[in-house]
């Protein structure tokens, strides 16, 4: 009892509670960021949020980066240090493609990534998922989680949010899915995952990646699967007339205290 | 450094455990794996079981210190039935749920476990409470605890459907703990199941090599 006391004493009087987290933390994407190969390509998914500590520093945030025509990279850890690393690779996948001659392979592209998180990896804090198209294997995802190891994976998740997503994946990935299949698993896989997980969120952004080329998509908050548990969502379709008809066929009760100024906050905080 | 990766030791403080507990049309199926293990490198028990009944038909399964778990439902066993058998009526699984919430709130600073309380009373039919780490009492139509819970959010999340059939709950609940212990370390062994009903109370047990298998394995 007494040295559970004395801990919580500690934390009171320590500085950095006074302060706000966007002055202490650092700029992290906790984030979801997902990969599926297909038959002819690949398709990538992120969330859109970066944080400062509690701070959303960019709602909007591109989380997909383009390494070159045809080969992306999902980041997530330290948004400084992604930003880095990808901005090297990128360089030097430019430089090698054109002494090759020829579109470099994603195997390259994921290698070179591998040899800077490796040799840097005490200084870094970056996961990065690199995913793309080309001509010797098709479409190809290959995970280089923190600490600087390549796998080559059908289907990876990465970034905070992932961990929630684990079971869902594991259950609804089948080998040999179409295009279209697969953006459904992820945009279904990442809305989850914005849901449960405080540090994802925002709107999802989806690539797909083959040898046509890179279709690119924003799935905006309100347009995102559905599930549930979530019981209650307010369309603004609904006739503001029938309110206590819609209330009461959603099963809730009507209370004549509620202030109905604030009817959809109350719905929506049930 | 942030250290917002996959870090089960941070999530919560719970030893390795996958624990849920679901509603359907006309009962409850609680259900958990049957790993004990110390520090996550030595299994201290493959077949363990975390499922405890608190009364005819109140089960309650814990995340968490086992030690300390083991404690408080002793000491809630004791008082549900005392209470019980003051009242001369089964009790309610509020009732059983509010001791657990008791104990866990009154002892917040020594203990360190969470519960899921599942049963079935003739008041209002077939619950769930949940009581959090520092006894939060909450009532919800399905629960995931443990550090294996964390892999099966987006899972519960998207096949859970209010009033499903004692089947399709069964195959959700046997689903979910496969999902859970393939991905986590510290949960794994056999899944206990325990479906409460008005009827009765049946146990199923489901070994490994027959839980559902997917796509990797």
């Amino acid at each position: 009892m007494a040295a559970a006391t004395a801990m919580r004493f500690g934390q009171l009087s320590s500085g950095s509670d006074m302060a706000p987290d966007w002055t202490t933390k650092e700029v992290s994407t906790g984030t979801t960021i997902m990969a599926v190969e297909y038959d002819g390509g690949v398709v990538i998914g992120a969330d859109s949020r970066t944080t400062t500590g509690a701070y959303i520093a960019n709602r909007v945030t591109d989380k997909l980066t383009p390494i070159h025509d045809r080969i992306f990279c999902c980041r997530s850890g330290s948004a400084a240090d992604t930003q880095a690393i990808a901005d090297v690779v990128t360089y030097q996948l430019g430089f090698h493609s054109i002494e090759l001659d020829e579109a470099p392979l994603v195997q390259t592209a994921a290698n070179l990534f591998k040899a800077s998180c490796y040799r840097y990896r005490e200084e870094l804090m970056a996961g990065i998922i690199v995913a793309g198209w080309d001509k010797r294997r098709g479409g190809q995802v290959y995970t280089v989680p923190v600490g600087g190891m390549l796998v080559r994976q059908p289907v990876s998740v990465g970034g905070s949010g992932s961990t929630y997503i684990y079971g869902y994946m594991d259950s609804n990935y089948k080998p040999n899915m179409t295009k279209d299949q697969c953006l459904r698993l992820v945009s279904g896989a990442l809305s989850l995952a914005m849901e449960r997980d405080g540090s994802s969120g925002g709107v999802v952004r989806l690539a797909a990646i083959s040898e046509t080329g890179v279709d690119r998509q924003v799935i905006l908050g309100n347009q995102l699967p559905k599930w549930s548990t979530i019981y209650l969502t307010i369309y603004p379709t609904v006739c503001l007339k029938d309110w206590r008809s819609t209330l009461l066929s959603k099963g809730l009760e009507i209370y004549p205290t509620v202030c109905l100024k604030d009817w959809r906050y109350t719905l929506l905080s049930v | 450094m942030e250290i917002d990766f996959m870090d089960s030791q941070i999530k919560g403080v719970s030893t390795g455990t996958t624990i849920l507990a679901v509603t359907f049309n006309g009962g409850v199926i609680i259900g958990s794996d049957s790993r004990a293990s110390i520090g996550g490198y030595y299994v201290s028990s493959k077949t363990i079981n975390k499922l405890i009944q608190v009364h005819d038909r109140i089960f309650c399964c814990i995340a968490g210190s086992l030690a300390d778990a083991q404690a408080v439902t002793k000491a809630a066993k004791f008082q549900i039935s005392f209470h019980s058998i003051q009242m001369e009526s089964p009790p309610l699984v509020k009732a059983a749920a509010s001791v657990l919430k008791e104990l866990c709130y009154n002892n917040k600073e020594e203990l360190q476990a969470g519960f899921i309380t599942a049963g079935w009373d003739r008041k209002k039919g077939p619950q769930v409470y949940t009581v959090a780490l520092g006894g939060m009492l909450l009532s919800q139509p399905f629960t995931i605890g443990g550090s294996g819970s964390t892999y099966i959010y987006g899972y519960a999340d998207a096949k859970y459907k209010p009033d499903m059939s004692r089947e399709e709950c069964l195959q959700f609940a046997t689903n979910a703990l496969a999902l859970a212990m393939g991905r986590d370390n510290v949960s794994g062994g056999v899944a206990h199941l325990v479906v409460i009903t008005e009827e009765g109370v049946e146990h199923v047990v489901i070994p490994g090599d027959k839980l559902p298998k997917f796509h990797d394995e």
